[in-house]
């Protein structure tokens, strides 16, 4: 289900399952937040790449911007960091930016040993990474 | 048996700058300041045990050059980059206390950096040498051949007094070198490259350099992880950031710290060796790398048995 661009106050969740977990999704205005669960590596990468694609397709100017909620990322491989890369890439090209927000402490040191830090704009959390991307969503995250 | 690196640099020999040399010395200068240490032998020994490797140290700048030492026997060498020159000189001081005038190389590939040591090997100017260059290559004659001709170097190929002998390995067929069962495997890397499994009683050493590893690709890290499987020592290109690797220079034919730490943890390998360092480092980076290698290790060990990780320097000695 790509988002529209219509504003909408409703979290769209969950959307569609990586493996054994979730990849929930959710809708502020012009920005799409998602959140892949748990552990990212070989044996779930394509799933949720594919579980991603929709948003990222939408990912360009007029269309969304793309948060990578982490907050519920336990761990992420070179495999799962690939399909971030991926991701960033594409969106790059399109024109868009995909953005990572909430990482816990293991991810995060796990992408300043690897270097995504440099490929990504990195925000503590979710809220931040809305105000930064767009004051209406951040306006519809405050008040959901 | 004892592995000792000769070069340990990838792509490029580099030297120390003045500037590296300075930045060496006014931190050990400070060091001393703030300890009142005055006595040479005094902080020598204080440095080594407080500052870091890259202060005290250097990583150094030959390119690839390992060796296995048994400590009896013929030599065993793998690859002949720059560091072959100082390797050469001590081939001949050490043949000269007893040891046979053999060596047997074991080239990854012959890619420039892991065979410019040749021309300037001390031991193919000797005629009492034989020199045994093995590889999965067909062209491994060839590339020697050629990177004496003119007018690239003056001592064509054709004078070199040693007898040298050219051995072609196949995948999946031991080969029987000085008591070491030797093991190959063709890697991923321009025009391929092939790693090295050395086994003997028990110990086994992997060398494993400009070998690119494509995360995505689960087949093939399972081949590796196989190959790596209880080694005691893994010898590993690690050049490059993850991030780099599979990106800006994916089909560079290099690979990253966070895969080797992944294949090697799969593998159940004990202790892990970062090689192929890139030129553009120094050594403070270089020993971040370390650092942050040890520290990703920590991080996704789980349950498993600790992975001891080093990084390869000129002159490091690991017995295996």
């Amino acid at each position: 289900m790509p988002p529209s661009g219509e504003v909408s106050s409703s979290a769209i969740a969950p959307v569609g399952r990586i493996g054994a977990g979730l990849l929930p999704a959710s809708r502020y205005a012009d920005v799409v937040v998602v959140a892949p669960q748990d552990r990212l590596d070989h044996a779930n990468g394509d799933a949720f790449s594919l579980a991603l694609e929709p948003y990222l397709a939408d990912c360009r100017p007029g269309g969304i911007h793309l948060v990578l909620d982490l907050s519920a990322l336990r761990y992420v491989s070179s495999a799962g960091l690939r399909c971030f890369m991926l991701a960033a890439k594409q969106a790059k090209a399109q024109g868009g930016e995909v953005v990572i927000a909430g990482m816990q402490a293991v991810v995060r040191e796990i992408f300043e040993i690897s270097r995504f830090t440099l490929l990504f704009k990195v925000f503590d959390d979710v809220s931040a990474a809305l105000e930064a991307l767009s004051p209406r969503a951040a306006q519809v995250h405050r008040g959901r | 048996m004892r592995v000792r690196f000769w070069g340990t640099r990838g792509s490029l020999p580099v030297a120390l700058t003045s500037t590296g040399v300075r930045r060496k010395l006014r931190s050990a200068l400070t060091y001393a300041l703030e300890a009142g240490v005055t006595d040479v032998d005094a902080l020598l020994a204080n440095l080594d045990r407080d500052a870091d490797f890259a202060v005290t140290h250097t990583y150094g700048g030959h390119s690839a050059c390992v060796e296995l030492d048994t400590g009896a026997g013929e030599f065993i060498v793998c690859d002949l980059g720059s560091g072959a020159r100082p390797l050469g000189n001590d081939l001949l001081q050490r043949a000269a206390a007893g040891r046979p005038r053999i060596v047997n190389v074991f080239l990854s590939h012959v890619h420039w950096d892991h065979i410019m040591g040749f021309p300037f090997f001390a031991p193919a100017y000797d005629p009492d040498w034989t020199i045994r260059i093995h590889g999965g290559h067909a062209e491994l004659e060839h590339a020697l051949r050629l990177q004496q001709s003119a007018p690239c170097f003056p001592v064509p190929f054709d004078r070199l007094a040693a007898r040298i002998e050219f051995v072609r390995l196949e995948p999946g067929v031991p080969h029987m070198t000085n008591g070491i069962e030797v093991a190959i495997k063709k890697q991923r890397h321009s025009g391929d490259s092939y790693g090295y499994r050395f086994t003997r009683s028990g110990r086994r050493l992997v060398y494993t350099t400009d070998s690119e590893h494509r995360p995505e690709d689960a087949e093939e890290a399972a081949g590796f992880v196989e190959f790596f499987r209880g080694a005691d020592l893994v010898v590993f290109d690690a050049m490059y950031s993850l991030l780099d690797a599979i990106s800006v220079k994916e089909d560079w034919g290099h690979s990253s710290n966070i895969v080797a730490v992944e294949l090697c943890q799969r593998a159940a390998v004990k202790h892990l060796c970062l090689f192929h360092h890139e030129p553009a480092y120094d050594d403070e980076q270089i020993e971040q790398v370390l650092r942050e290698t040890v520290r990703f290790e920590e991080l996704t060990r789980g349950e498993a048995a600790r992975l001891m990780i080093s990084s390869a320097s000129d002159g490091l000695e690991i017995d295996v």
